[in-house]
């Protein structure tokens, strides 16, 4: 059953209280007339003992996908969106009732699988962030960034300067060519194919490639 | 009679065009300098099948979309002239970077046929090319050759000969995405009325996609009523796309040829050889700066100067001239021109044979034609691309790239040559620059021999004059870089593989910039010695000396010395000679002859150089450097004599 969106919001203030701030219980007497909260026991996400209220185990999961979602929605405001950061708290609040399983995935992966939301609070890691961390690194750097002596495929080109993608064009660097870095200092040194070119940093940045 | 068949040999740098040329050609060929440009380009004639061709060897294309102005002349050629078989010669390994251009040429509808050329290093790399097959799914000839042992000359001589263009078809060789292809047949329904060009009207309508603006100047000229329609549907596409069209046209190119490779060519990876080894320590920073100290200390110091300008100008001057020479001429005209001052024209102090004619032929000649053998071998090695890799986030600091190295390293042979060659640099920012500095602080080959020898007995003389001179170098590249507007120059270069170079190859280069240079200077050293002489008849000169005395003995120099500033400013070299004169005499300390040395390195250019910066950046920029020139050689040449006294060095 799916829970409302003001039941979300409890667990997620629930995961904030106790796990985060690990407070023993929490006190719900400013929700307590809410029905959202009946919701929540009904379904056994929590107990309630008086005016306490704790997280079962199937609370804490849910609650731990909650927090995650709304983070991850203030990740996306602020980094792609370009939201100010005192404006992302309320819309996210909208926004990421929307982000549900396997759509939070996708934007986890577009956001390079960021750790914490643009307020510093941690964003708990889901199957998607611990898969990555077994490729070790982002899949698509810049050149510059790519290690030496490994190899990798360009994956596209990524200029607002036409004179600098003409440059690249003419050098053959376009998608799906193998490309190995040899060196980095004083200049940029590729192989492309069997020609070896040097190009400046900035030249190189342009460049976008995922490692082989 | 019809004029004789046309063959022009296009493919990108390094890949053994003009050796191909020389192959075909034999023996006549003319070099000439493309029109309004540096860029050479060779034309000759050929025999094959009992008939006459024409063969022009083109520079460097990477693609039918120039960017440099060697790709420009190259496109020009194809674009203008008509030709009856179009060579593209690419390097065998290498074939999925250089097929995009076999299918731009096809798409262009030029008789192209394809010369895999260097096919010995691509066995040896584990490449391993289907010929046949390449050739069947191109619809065009492809000859494997090695170029430089002479393989495969006859079988492309017989595939010149029984050429025949590729059969036309309804079929595109190479379909565009559905707005693209839409667009180009609205293009190429415009551009029917279109009679003089030698490239289909489809490569036509895909250079004006990519703004090719010498592309969009024609079509203006030849088609003016359709103009402006074509133009407007370029622009409907354009603000279409997300992304520049030239991106998307490279993209499919390259995924064709990758595909028509991937069905003709079967590599392996070789480990390594030790050519790449020595290859890449040239450009470790590590290893690589020594190895540049070591080339310019062997090339330069050790050949140029001290066997070139020691022991040959030695022999040449003091035994050949002054023993034989001179005195059979001095001898000759003391007999037909008995009126002495007539007679100092031709054979005085500064006479026109005695003087003009030995500096030029006895101390000019062997500095510049050792100083190109040089260069001419660094060059074919494939070391300069190196250098400028390892010298760029240097050159960077001062305004300019890597690829500034080549003009620089030219100017330690001709100051006037490189300004010449500032040319192929990409911003007017960086040719400003790079004329500056060399007018300021690059010593060409003439005075860089005569100061070796002259600082030679004194390594901290030596030692001094160099530190100054490059720290002028950086200092003033460093401000210029500051000052000037524009953007920070851009760099990348292909570095091709080390090769050895071949004695045809570096003789001939070597001898094609010697005559130049001599064509060049032999007549402005005997005017500037019949100047000098009328100079001295009249007493204007005696003027002028009388005015730079006073800096001349600021800066610590006998009087003499003043004499020695105004001819240099004829020539730059010939100044620097008449200061071995002077030193020769005895007449210079340790001191002296250092700031005599700096100063002479950054004073006004020679005659040559100062009209070539005046054609080359116009009268404004070229008068500026000159002024700023003057008083800043002054000036630090003064600095340099004030420290130096008061610390009291003795050299």
């Amino acid at each position: 059953m799916k829970l409302t969106d003001k039941a979300e919001e409890i667990l997620e203030t629930l995961w904030v209280e106790l796990i985060e701030k690990k407070k023993e219980k929490c006190d719900v007497t400013l929700v307590k007339r809410e029905e959202a909260l009946y919701e929540l026991i009904r379904g056994g996400y929590t107990r309630m003992t008086e005016d306490k209220i704790a997280l079962s185990e199937k609370g804490t999961e849910a609650a731990r996908q909650c927090i995650r979602r709304h983070r991850l929605a203030e990740r996306l405001m602020v980094d792609v969106l370009d939201f100010k950061k005192g404006l992302v708290h309320e819309t996210s609040c909208n926004f990421e009732h929307f982000l549900h399983k396997g759509i939070d995935e996708n934007i986890c992966t577009l956001l390079g699988h960021p750790k914490t939301c643009p307020h510093g609070r941690p964003i708990p890691e889901g199957r998607c962030c611990k898969e990555s961390r077994k490729h070790v690194a982002k899949l698509i750097v810049p050149l510059p960034e790519l290690e030496v002596n490994r190899s990798a495929v360009i994956a596209y080109l990524h200029t607002h300067d036409r004179e600098a993608l003409r440059k690249l064009i003419a050098m053959g660097a376009l998608p799906q060519t193998e490309i190995v870095l040899l060196q980095r200092f004083p200049t940029i040194l590729f192989q492309l194919g069997k020609s070896q070119f040097a190009v400046d940093d900035e030249l190189a940045s342009h460049i976008y490639v995922r490692r082989l | 009679m019809r004029e004789s068949n046309k063959l022009i040999i296009v493919g990108s740098p390094n890949v053994g065009k003009s050796v191909l040329f020389n192959a075909l050609s034999g023996s006549y060929a003319t070099v000439s300098n493309y029109p309004g440009t540096t860029v050479e380009v060779l034309r000759g004639k050929a025999v094959i099948g009992a008939i006459e061709w024409d063969i022009v060897d083109t520079p460097g294309l990477y693609s039918f979309y120039p960017i440099s102005e060697e790709e420009r002349v190259a496109r020009q050629i194809l674009v203008n002239e008509r030709s009856d078989v179009v060579i593209h010669v690419v390097d065998a390994k290498n074939l999925e970077q250089l097929v995009p251009l076999t299918l731009q040429l096809l798409e262009a509808e030029l008789p192209t046929l394809l010369v895999l050329n260097i096919m010995d290093e691509a066995e040896k790399a584990g490449v391993r090319i289907d010929a046949a097959a390449l050739a069947e799914q191109l619809g065009i000839p492809v000859v494997p050759a090695v170029a430089t042992t002479g393989k495969g000359v006859a079988e492309l001589r017989t595939a010149i000969s029984c050429y025949a263009a590729p059969k036309a078809t309804s079929r595109n060789l190479l379909e565009y995405p559905e707005p693209i292809e839409k667009v180009l047949d609205e293009i190429t329904a415009l551009l029917a009325p279109m009679q003089s060009a030698h490239i289909s009207r489809r490569a036509l309508g895909l250079l004006l996609l990519k703004d090719d603006a010498e592309i969009m100047e024609m079509i203006r000229h030849s088609v003016p009523e359709a103009f402006g329609r074509i133009m407007a549907v370029v622009e409907t596409l354009w603000k279409s796309l997300p992304e520049p069209i030239e991106y998307r046209i490279a993209v499919r190119q390259k995924q064709e040829a990758c595909r028509l490779v991937s069905l003709a060519v079967a590599s392996e990876t070789r480990p390594s050889g030790f050519r790449e080894v020595l290859s890449r320590l040239m450009m470790n920073p590590l290893t690589g700066f020594p190895i540049m100290l070591c080339v310019l200390y062997l090339g330069l110091y050790k050949f140029v100067g001290e066997f070139g300008a020691g022991t040959v100008v030695n022999f040449l001057e003091g035994t050949v001239f002054e023993g034989y020479i001179n005195p059979f001429l001095i001898n000759i005209f003391t007999r037909i021109i008995p009126w002495a001052p007539l007679r100092g024209l031709f054979v005085g102090e500064f006479g026109m044979l005695t003087l003009g004619l030995r500096y030029a032929v006895a101390l000019i000649l062997p500095l510049v034609t050792f100083f190109f053998l040089v260069f001419a071998i660094i060059e074919d090695t494939g070391y300069l691309p190196r250098l400028a890799m390892l010298i760029d986030r240097t050159f960077k600091k001062i305004g300019l790239s890597g690829r500034a190295v080549i003009p620089m390293v030219l100017g330690l042979g001709c100051a006037t040559m490189a300004t010449m060659v500032t040319r192929t640099l990409p911003t007017k920012r960086e040719r400003v620059i790079a004329t500056l500095l060399l007018a300021l602080a690059v010593p060409c080959s003439a005075q860089l021999g005569v100061i070796l020898a002259l600082l030679a007995g004194r390594p901290r003389a030596m030692l001094i004059w160099a530190g100054l001179v490059g720290l002028v170098f950086l200092l003033v590249g460093y401000l210029a870089a500051r000052i000037l507007p524009g953007r920070q120059a851009s760099f990348y270069i292909e570095v091709p593989p080390l090769r050895m170079p071949k004695l045809s190859n570096v003789l001939m280069k070597t001898y094609t910039r010697v005559a130049w240079y001599f064509r060049e200077v032999l007549p402005l050293f005997l005017l500037a010695s019949a100047l000098i002489w009328l100079g001295q008849l009249t007493g204007l000169f005696d003027l002028l000396i009388a005015l730079l005395r006073k800096p001349v003995a600021l800066i610590g120099l006998p009087q003499e010395a003043a004499r020695i500033f105004l001819f240099g400013f004829f020539r730059r070299d010939y100044g620097a000679a008449g200061l071995y004169d002077l030193n020769k005499h005895g007449a210079l300390n340790g001191i002296q002859l250092v700031v005599a040395c700096v100063a002479l390195t950054l004073f006004l250019p020679c005659i040559a150089q100062l009209l070539m910066n005046v054609k080359e950046r116009g009268w404004k920029t070229g008068a500026a450097i000159s002024v700023f020139i003057l008083f800043f050689s002054f000036l630090v040449a003064y600095g340099v004599n004030l420290v130096l006294i008061a610390l009291g060095v003795s050299l």
